[in-house]
């Protein structure tokens, strides 16, 4: 039932996304759209020594993509950045494949519904595109397609 | 619920055995198809032609002397004079078959507007067009030097007329407009603002993907110079559509594709063109689309078009009330002329999550920006969720929907 996806954790950071404000000292920011549904996102990242030391996001979307996005910069604090890059991986690998869910990514696997609903699949990775064009520095909009 | 009784033209529940794939449930529950405005579904009598076609008669048309072509070339040309007949057009070659009203539109901007479309002209569009009535003719203006004028809308989402006469001006070459607006329901009062046009001395095209189906169409009567519309709203096939045009202006623009069946005769000097209407259909067209068409515009005709759109009506008004009575719900669009359709908006919940519950309960809806960015940004929203009826939909059906959004509430508040 509809409640495999909407999980507590989920439902609860939707509702109240936990740091979510623009941040004045980011030294990494990056945009992230998904045009089918015209969710848009900004990431700040502050990172020390590679090391991410604060992550922030603002934008509007469903529940999905803004519990994701606020679980993420929750997730991402005191991660260098291949470590950043490895929990992007396992999430992806959490949302479209089967296999049993990596142990670093902890509250993340509440995400684990989004596999049955493959037009979903977006939403909930719209935030983790956008990490990685800012890890990268690539100055674009990341873009789900 | 909601007391109110409406009228039935007809017996829905029997116009429902009609189509299979009603008939089934989603996620356990009983499918409540509410998306029409996206596609609509298919009677049995469409599909059966489809399958006739393949099983019994398939043969490429126009060109064999034997038996099987000859069947196929009858039944597809068959469903040209009914087109012709459904949208009273003049002439049957002023039915020129193509994949929808995209393609309807691009052959418009490709071949009358690269002849007469020159730098400093203008076209006009509304602000409420489907991208597929604003990309073709952007494509020609970046192409031409042409530039793209828009005709506002107001809040409840009707046309600004007096805005458009302002438009209107001696280097307006077309005005293209919806006739229905997918993504709000507003019925444009395209007579008057072909009337406008004309005066100016401009063009006009009317996109009628969201017309066709739910209202009679006249082309004579609305005097448009051009008319397209899509099968697969129609209760027909996908792949197939019609653009009408009128005579004079066909005959005058250059092909549109080139190949076989669009030519007379072929040497490597020179080519000469077929006559109206295969000029514009160049190789093997969607044979079975069309007469799958021709089945669903029988279908249609059996029920009586004006009979759907007062059915429709009732749906509209019942659900529309239905629907407001849910808190931080808001209707986006409430056009004075309104066709079945019910866009809407929910305080704090995205219409993406909106969907995906509703799914779960069995019912579909459409979320997102409906291929209307410019809409939604005039109401400076991101999506809505899209409710769209057919005469097949009962008020059972919007008690289902609204049934829906409540408990969409209660995940989400």
């Amino acid at each position: 039932m509809v409640d495999d996806l909407y999980q507590e954790t989920i439902l609860d950071h939707s509702k109240r996304p936990r740091n979510f404000h623009s941040m004045d000292d980011a030294n990494r920011k990056a945009e992230g759209y998904n045009p089918l549904c015209g969710d848009k996102l900004k990431l700040f990242l502050r990172v020390e020594d590679d090391i991410v030391k604060e992550a922030s996001f603002l934008g509007a979307g469903c529940a999905i993509s803004t519990a994701s996005a606020s679980l993420m910069t929750e997730s991402l604090k005191g991660k260098n950045r291949a470590q950043a890059l490895k929990l992007l991986d396992e999430f992806h690998e959490l949302l479209t494949t089967d296999v049993q869910a990596a142990k670093d990514l902890g509250k993340l696997v509440v995400f684990c519904g989004v596999r049955d609903y493959p037009a979903r699949v977006k939403c909930a990775t719209l935030a983790w595109h956008t990490l990685r064009s800012a890890l990268n520095d690539t100055g674009e909009t990341a873009s789900t397609e | 619920m909601s007391a109110l009784s409406i009228q039935t033209p007809f017996d829905v529940a029997k116009l429902r055995e009609d189509f299979p794939v009603l008939k089934q449930t989603i996620h356990g529950k009983p499918l409540v198809y509410l998306d029409n405005a996206a596609t609509a579904q298919k009677p049995q009598s469409v599909i059966d032609a489809i399958v006739k076609f393949y099983a019994v008669d398939c043969a490429n048309i126009h060109r064999g002397v034997h038996e099987l072509s000859q069947r196929s070339t009858k039944t597809y040309e068959l469903t040209r004079a009914k087109v012709q007949k459904f949208l009273n057009a003049r002439h049957q070659h002023e039915i020129i078959f193509v994949r929808g009203t995209t393609e309807g539109i691009n052959l418009v901007t490709q071949t009358w507007g690269r002849k007469n479309v020159k730098a400093g002209d203008e076209i006009i569009v509304a602000g409420l067009e489907h991208h597929s009535n604003i990309v073709p003719w952007q494509m020609l203006c970046e192409e031409t030097g042409a530039h793209l004028r828009v005709i506002p809308i107001d809040d409840r989402g009707d046309l600004i007329l007096d805005e458009y006469a302002k438009l209107l001006n001696p280097r307006t070459r077309m005005v293209a407009i919806g006739h229905v607006s997918n993504a709000l329901g507003t019925i444009n009062p395209v007579r008057k603002i072909i009337e406008m046009a004309h005066t100016a001395g401009a063009l006009t095209l009317v996109d009628g993907a969201q017309a066709v189906p739910h209202m009679k169409v006249d082309v004579q009567a609305l005097d448009a110079d051009f008319y397209a519309f899509s099968g697969h709203k129609l209760f027909g096939p996908t792949g197939i559509g019609v653009l009408y045009g009128k005579t004079d202006l066909l005959n005058a623009m250059p092909p549109y594709q080139g190949g076989g069946d669009m030519i007379r005769t072929v040497t490597f000097e020179k080519t000469t063109y077929n006559d109206l209407p295969y000029k514009f259909e160049a190789g093997t067209p969607d044979i079975a689309g069309g007469i799958g068409l021709g089945a669903a515009v029988d279908y249609v005709n059996s029920i009586g078009i004006d009979k759907i759109t007062a059915y429709e009506h009732e749906l509209l008004l019942y659900g529309t009330e239905a629907v407001s009575q849910i808190p931080g719900l808001r209707i986006i669009g409430t056009a004075r002329e309104k066709a079945a359709v019910i866009s809407f908006v929910m305080e704090g919940i995205h219409p993406h999550d909106i969907g995906t519950v509703l799914d779960r309960m069995g019912i579909a809806v459409r979320t997102g920006h409906h291929c209307a960015q410019p809409v939604m940004d005039r109401y400076q929203i991101p999506a809505t969720t899209r409710a769209s009826f057919a005469f097949y939909n009962t008020t059972a059906e919007i008690d289902s929907l609204v049934a829906g959004l409540h408990k969409v509430k209660e995940i989400f508040s």
